[in-house]
């Protein structure tokens, strides 16, 4: 589904993520963990193709096309969904109003006919009772006011209504109490299946517990360090990130 | 530099033939009244950027157009259809004006309840001309308002509101101005007047509308007195058509524990100014003073506000919000002055403009005068971009640019809008503003 090769990243000229080469396949989940500073954010946005990030060497292939190619609104129609590590406040924009041009936008480019205000709501109130969401966080302005759990819980909302293949998820457990985290992973694995894919970064082994990868990455010094299974989560958990420091020494 | 003075005499030119058919001649006190005002505006001209009041705001394409003066226009045309802000389920009051003359036959007036008057001014110089005469013409000295003299020596059309003590009119009055209709270039000169007696209660929504393509020049002069303990609601939508001239000039004084707000909306227009004047002369009086703008290609929009707070407890609070694409360009000028009685005032003054392209100008001009020593009063004044990181974040949920766009837009206004009273009207206004966000998407892919 994904094919990350030899990607060079930089930002204003300096060097962030120097050939990265990763694999996932449908139904599978991934973790990237890895110290402060080592890449995982940059590696997050250039999935989804925000400004300020060059390109200077390798591909991204999502379902075989060239995902860098592509506009951050067909990446979002193509299926690959980012939950942001810091969501933006959009004061004026209701969270209602949001949701529904975004599903709507999506379902149009994917050929799917747009949902009427009645379908749409069905769909909303199904996924925040999964969520525990409550209705006002709907008539609020997107993220304005908003505790970090409830930024985290809308971005999970988000996921769900837009149903994505690929979901991305930065940093999803920054911020959240012990309640919030298992809300939010149930959410997340809720949307696991045969012809989905996940890439989870964390700079902690916490959220895995609640969402348990096929297989996990260490991302040092922009590049991936060391890959294995879970058990590589619980021995970073054990010795911390020294090691991969100490190499870039 | 063309002679300022040459295009004063045309617009004043025609006042010896026409002054017989103007509404009221012959009533001593409104000739004295007109006679003023052509004078000051013969000495004076037209404002040019030299004129502080007027530093932004250039009439040089004003003064390089003439005009007709709307009652020497050829024909009344026909109008099939009067626009509408909002349609109603059951019939409004409505006053109807085409190229600057009362059409009664458009109009709507019947049921208006006892102790409401609405009504061409013509009409009511002809019923209750005393009356007016201790109503019009009370907006002070002419020195320095030229075209407020130019209103006050032409003041041809325009309508009178009047609600007597303690009337609450529940449904509101719509006022429909309708220009650039037919071929020619005409000139007009609304004079209205706002009675609100004391305990009393109405809302006023104005709809200046035009054709485009067609140059014409609307100069209205709106006098609004709210007394003690009334309410006045009042919203004006500016959609005149692309080549029009739209200078509007109110003034309002409101009184002890009256409440007067307004919210403009200005689309239209070549050039437009709203000068808003409000005297806040008794306790406790209270205003707001919204407005919105959205301009683009060469347009010109100029707010210029003045509050001035004479008595102990006024509050005022003001938001003007605008959108500035292209090479359009807007003038935000507010004053607020504390007189030395006013103690405990509360004034809070706020000027945003969104800029969405390079060659788009906002010139911002706020301006405290304090001479009380226990006030509250701030204001704010930001001119910036769409926030790229909103942007982003509505295009990773898959909205495509210039939706998301438009979204953080209306969002951007939305604040302006919150004061407006009626959620028929308001989402009218927003209806507005999404049509104008649409035209201008397509138009720029065209």
């Amino acid at each position: 589904m994904l094919e990350i090769k030899n990607l060079h990243v930089t930002v204003d000229d300096k060097p962030i993520l120097n050939g990265i080469d990763l694999t996932i396949n449908a139904g599978e989940v991934h973790a990237i963990m890895g110290p402060n500073g080592s890449g995982k954010s940059t590696l997050a946005y250039i999935m989804t193709g925000r400004d300020g990030y060059a390109v200077t060497e390798g591909q991204v292939l999502y379902q075989g096309e060239d995902l860098l190619a592509m506009e951050p609104e067909e990446r979002a129609a193509a299926g690959v969904f980012l939950a942001f590590q810091y969501p933006v406040e959009i004061p004026g924009v209701t969270n209602t109003t949001f949701l529904k041009e975004a599903v709507n936008s999506v379902r149009k480019a994917r050929g799917e006919g747009e949902l009427d205000a009645m379908q749409f709501l069905k769909l909303v109130r199904e996924k925040t009772k999964d969520l525990g969401i409550p209705d006002d966080m709907l008539k609020r302005a997107v993220n304005a006011g908003f505790s970090g759990g409830e930024k985290k819980r809308n971005e999970v909302l988000q996921m769900a209504v837009l149903n994505p293949t690929l979901a991305v998820l930065d940093e999803t457990d920054s911020g959240l109490d012990i309640d919030a985290l298992k809300t939010v992973a149930d959410g997340v694995n809720a949307l696991r299946g045969p012809d989905r894919a996940m890439l989870v970064i964390t700079h902690y082994h916490r959220l895995l517990e609640y969402i348990v990868p096929d297989f996990v990455h260490v991302l040092a010094q922009g590049k991936i360090a060391r890959s294995g299974d879970r058990e590589l989560a619980l021995e970073l958990e054990r010795t911390g990130y020294a090691d991969y420091r100490d190499a870039a020494a | 530099m063309p002679d300022s003075r040459a295009t004063a005499t045309d617009l004043i030119a025609d006042y010896a033939t026409l002054k017989g058919s103007l509404p009221g001649h012959g009533l001593p006190w409104l000739d004295t009244l007109r006679a003023d005002g052509l004078s000051r505006f013969g000495s004076s001209g037209l404002p040019t950027p030299k004129v502080e009041a007027w530093k932004y705001t250039n009439l040089r394409s004003l003064e390089r157009s003439s005009f007709v003066p709307a009652l020497s226009l050829r024909e009344t045309v026909s109008v099939d259809q009067v626009p509408t802000i909002f349609a109603e389920p059951e019939a409004t009051f409505r006053l109807v004006f085409v190229n600057g003359r009362a059409r009664p036959e458009l109009s709507r007036l019947d049921g208006l309840p006892d102790g409401v008057t609405a009504a061409p001014l013509a009409q009511v110089l002809e019923h209750k001309a005393d009356w007016l005469q201790a109503h019009l013409g009370r907006v002070g000295a002419l020195n320095g308002q030229p075209l407020l003299a130019l209103n006050t020596a032409m003041m041809d059309s325009g309508y009178v509101f009047h609600v007597e003590r303690g009337v609450v009119l529940e449904k509101p009055l719509k006022v429909v101005f309708l220009g650039g209709q037919g071929d020619q270039a005409a000139v007009y000169h609304p004079r209205n007047l706002i009675v609100m007696e004391e305990n009393s209660q109405a809302a006023v929504i104005e709809h200046h509308n035009g054709a485009d393509g067609v140059a014409y020049f609307a100069n209205s002069v709106t006098e609004v007195r709210v007394d003690s303990h009334a309410i006045l609601h009042h919203a004006k939508v500016q959609a005149e058509g692309d080549a029009a001239f739209h200078i509007a000039t109110l003034h309002a004084q409101v009184a002890e524990a009256a409440h007067y707000d307004s919210f403009g909306l200005s689309l239209g227009g070549r050039l437009s100014r709203n000068e808003v004047s409000v005297g806040l002369n008794g306790a406790g009086a209270d205003c707001q003073l919204n407005g919105a703008y959205l301009m683009r290609r060469r347009q010109h929009c100029d707010n210029t506000t003045v509050i001035e707070h004479r008595a102990p407890r006024t509050s005022c609070r003001e938001i003007f919000k605008g959108v500035l694409d292209d090479d359009a360009r807007a003038v935000f000028q507010g004053r607020i002055i504390v007189q030395r009685e006013a103690q405990h005032t509360d004034g809070h003054q706020l000027s945003k403009a969104l800029l969405l392209s390079d060659r788009a100008e906002i010139d911002a001009k706020p301006e405290l005068e304090i001479y009380a020593d226990d006030v509250k009063c701030s204001h704010g004044a930001t001119a910036g971009e769409l926030d790229q990181d909103h942007l982003f974040y509505l295009r990773s949920r898959g909205i495509p640019e210039p939706q998301a766009r438009n979204l953080l837009i209306q969002a951007f206004l939305t604040d302006a809008l919150g004061a407006v009273t009626g959620y028929v009207l308001r989402v009218a206004l927003e209806q507005k503003i999404k049509a104008w966000l649409a035209r201008a998407a397509e138009e720029a892919e065209a």
